[in-house]
């Protein structure tokens, strides 16, 4: 009984950390929606792309894992800039279903981008951080490193949002559109801002999921889906929501996983997305309106 | 100090501006009356750049409106109160204040900027924490205002501010453009309550069916029987 | 004599096989029609603006479960097809029902049908014990091949006719649709949905209705390609990517017009082929690579598609 309730314990742990890179997936993807009112189908490949610069700089160049994140971070949000310019931008005016579909082209165009240079071969860091150990459970330092960055992350997120002239702008234009050039702000200038910061974020995370994961052209695939379903669940654009939703759905996974293969985690939690849309159909946080 | 010229302005079903010139001299008060649907909002829609015309040609003090990028024009010293106030409902009062001094030159003043808006509505400093959304109409209708003054506008454009508020509210409303006045704002007001907003605004223009009918002083308008039946409806 | 040009199509499409028999057309021409059926399948909801990016997972739904109960159980396609295209119905109302009961529209059903498909993949992987995960799996073959009773045929021509039959059902089913109650119904919905509800459609009931059947007939799709390629894997009849490639096929052909799904099927799959003759193993990639460009493009410069663009450009000329 002791031991089981130690790996639970584990497990539960092992849930808040994944809930921290979760929660910043979300952020990201949340910003973006709730800013420019459009979904990144292909946010989960800009983070593929930042895990295989991450993987080159570091691995192959030997480059300082500092620097090449730092790196990785600006690399992903001009990514995310062009994406907005190349194909958003023509679009805004076009059906909401257009764009999302055409970001569903860029997925598949970075999917392929990365078979065709980088091949299908699973890549990893090669970077062994220790395991802390601790009452008796096992947490992956690098885990932990990443749940950390994460928060950091998201702090400073907050602090530009509260702080800045250009935050503040981006809240109010998400809350009004059509009035924000009225208070002189170039909502164009706006959505750029957006787009890097969404696209910076997808670069962090890339970063933190290098430290875990190995990187493979497909990688997208195993955690873009759980992060459009915590922003439904969280209802789309509300930040704090996704945060919440991020939690609980990492924790349904790691409890999943502790019982039963991680795959099965993820079926979990989309079982428990359906149950929770008969439940709270106006999503975990509902805006109040 | 503003001057609008043959103005036409269409939506993508129909026009709602025809030939539209009208003028507003530095320091006055100027009213746009007219019922429901006459293109009242649309003409400060087109005035601020919210929507561009079709024709015609709106100056501010020499510069040219129609070629200002929409979010270029509140830096010539025009602020927009919009219809029905349009705050940014889930951000503060604060917020919604310091979004009024987004632009440049308005952020090093933001300080001096809020203390003078506050003075203005002492509720406002009460509740500057509060969510713009949960406030009442009246106080919302403040937080607009001092949102627009917040970039020390030259000219201030007033889109139904009495709409929707209650009666002792509308009063307090209609008094505070007689303050702004006396502090050397110019105004520009767009309104459907017709016989309290011409008693303190200088000229009024009677607006129908996207044309300007009528033009005169306000106490002239208020006075004249042919106008009061034909336009005014009072 | 436009009036019988479809006929005349017909007769030509079923008399090809016996004329013309070379195997490696036929085999493109197999695919192309199943292809083109189970985007006719998404198109019929798709075009009411119910855009499902979920029709990866209806698919990989009717191939397993055609394929497991024939393995496990021993049940003919002839049964378990039925079974799997009810598998897809079910899962379609499980999923469906309380998106649109809710009101999940628009973006949020597009992710909500997304994730949908991750997790079939996520599940076919999850039960590799059973289902052979990402290595794939094969229906066992029925004593000496060729089989009515196992749905196997070694033959080409059977099952060109076969997939020219369900394919030209898929335009029938279309057909319906368009000259039926259900699409005024649903085209008022896409336009306003609080409009049509107080106009009295039942909303949720009418948008249920399309999609268990798109799901159905995408599932039957899944079923047929398990039978004619005796080889599935996720990753080509379920998940995101196929998903996606459904979507992108039909909106290249054009959404709105019966045959747009065909003509994207039509394209699409000769370009990977084309891709794929001349690069051989190192095309792997490429073909998707144009996918994706071309999809933007589309979307960015010809919106109703090419078959779509051409008949509008009749119709104005």
């Amino acid at each position: 009984m002791a031991i089981f309730d130690i790996f639970l314990l584990e497990a539960l742990l092992n849930g808040v950390l994944l809930g921290g890179v979760l929660a910043l997936l979300s952020l990201g993807l949340n910003l973006i929606f709730g800013v420019i009112d459009v979904v990144w189908i292909c946010y989960a490949e800009l983070i593929m792309l930042g895990m295989y610069g991450m993987y080159f700089l570091y691995t192959v160049y030997h480059a300082p894992i500092v620097a090449a994140a730092a790196v990785c971070i600006v690399a992903v949000a001009i990514l995310g800039v062009l994406l907005h310019v190349l194909v958003i931008a023509p679009l805004l005016g076009a059906a909401p279903i257009n764009q999302l579909l055409a970001t569903g082209g860029v997925l598949f165009f970075l999917q392929s981008a990365a078979t065709v240079l980088f091949g299908v071969e699973f890549k990893n860091l090669g970077l062994r951080l220790p395991v802390l150990k601790a009452a008796g459970m096992f947490i992956s330092y690098s885990r932990l490193l990443a749940f950390v960055a994460a928060l950091v992350g998201m702090v400073l997120v907050y602090l530009f949002m509260t702080r800045t002239y250009t935050g503040t702008a981006i809240r109010a234009i998400a809350q009004d559109r059509q009035i924000i050039p009225l208070m002189g702000v170039n909502s164009r200038r706006i959505y750029l801002v957006t787009s890097a910061l969404g696209g910076g974020l997808a670069g962090l995370a890339a970063c933190l999921l290098v430290l875990q994961y190995d990187v493979h052209p497909f990688v997208g695939l195993s955690f873009g889906p759980i992060t459009f379903l915590i922003c439904v669940l969280g209802s789309l654009g509300n930040f704090v929501g996704g945060f919440v939703a991020a939690f609980v759905f990492a924790e349904i996974i790691a409890l999943g996983g502790l019982y039963l293969d991680l795959e099965w985690g993820y079926v979990f939690a989309f079982a428990f997305f359906i149950v929770m849309m008969f439940v709270r159909p106006e999503g975990l946080m509902a805006r109040r309106s | 100090m503003l001057a609008l010229k043959s103005v036409r302005a269409d939506y993508t079903t129909f026009q709602a501006l025809f030939d539209v010139s009208l003028e507003v001299r530095q320091g006055e008060a100027v009213g746009v009356i007219g019922p429901n649907g006459a293109g009242k909002t649309t003409l400060m829609r087109v005035v601020s750049g919210l929507l561009r015309p079709t024709g015609g040609s709106i100056v501010m003090e020499g510069v040219d409106l129609v070629k200002t990028p929409p979010h270029r024009i509140v830096e010539l010293g025009i602020a927009h109160v919009p219809e029905s106030r349009r705050l940014f409902p889930r951000m503060s009062v604060e917020d919604n204040l310091k979004m009024g001094s987004f632009m440049r030159a308005a952020r090093p003043k933001f300080r001096r900027r809020l203390d003078v808006v506050y003075e203005l509505f002492p509720r406002l400093r009460e509740r500057r924490a509060q969510l713009a959304g949960s406030m009442s109409g009246g106080e919302q209708q403040m937080c607009a205002i001092g949102r627009a003054l917040m970039s020390e506008p030259k000219l201030l454009l007033l889109d139904e501010p009495s709409a929707g508020l209650a009666p002792v509210v509308v009063e307090q409303v209609f008094d505070l453009v007689t303050r702004l006045r006396a502090a050397g704002l110019t105004v520009l007001i767009v309104e459907q309550n017709v016989q309290q907003v011409l008693r303190v605004v200088d000229r009024a223009y009677v607006l129908k069916a996207g044309r300007i009918r009528a033009a005169g002083a306000a106490a002239e308008l208020l006075a004249s029987d042919t106008i009061r039946e034909a336009y005014l409806g009072i | 004599m436009t009036r019988y040009l479809p006929w005349l199509g017909g007769l030509a499409l079923i008399g090809l096989p016996f004329v013309y028999t070379a195997p490696y057309p036929m085999h493109i021409l197999i695919i192309i029609l199943i292809w083109s059926f189970a985007y006719t399948s998404w198109s019929v909801m798709g075009r009411f603006g119910l855009v499902s990016l979920g029709h990866g997972g209806f698919m990989g739904i009717g191939a397993y479960a055609t394929a497991l109960a024939w393995n496990y159980w021993h049940i003919s396609p002839w049964i378990g097809a039925p079974m799997a295209l009810l598998a897809g119905a079910l899962l379609a109302v499980v999923v469906a029902y309380p998106c649109f009961r809710f009101r999940i529209i628009g973006h949020y059903f597009a992710l909500v049908t997304l994730a949908l498909s991750g997790i079939v993949l996520q599940v076919i992987t999850a039960t590799r014990d059973y289902t052979g995960g990402s290595l794939g799996y094969t229906p066992e073959r029925y004593q000496s091949g060729s089989s009515f009773y196992a749905l196997q045929f070694t033959g080409k021509t059977t099952w060109y006719l076969i997939a020219l039959g369900v394919w030209a059902a898929g335009l029938y089913v279309w057909h319906r649709v368009d000259r039926s109650m259900l699409r005024y119904a649903l085209e008022a919905i896409s336009e306003d949905e609080d409009g049509a509800a107080a106009a009295g459609v039942h909303v949720t009931l009418e948008k249920l209705k399309i999609t268990v059947l798109s799901a159905a007939m995408t599932a039957l799709a899944g079923a047929l390609y398990c039978q004619y390629q005796m080889f599935i894997s996720p990753d080509t009849v379920s998940g995101i990517a196929v998903s996606l490639q459904m979507v992108f096929a039909v909106v290249v052909g054009g959404i709105y017009v019966p045959l747009g799904p065909t003509v994207g099927a039509v394209i699409t799959i000769l370009l990977a082929e084309v891709l794929r003759v001349s690069f051989g193993t190192r095309a792997v990639g490429w073909d998707n690579l144009v996918y994706g460009i071309l999809l933007v493009i589309f979307i960015i410069f010809l919106p109703k598609g090419i078959l779509g663009s051409l008949l509008a450009l009749r119709r104005a000329s």
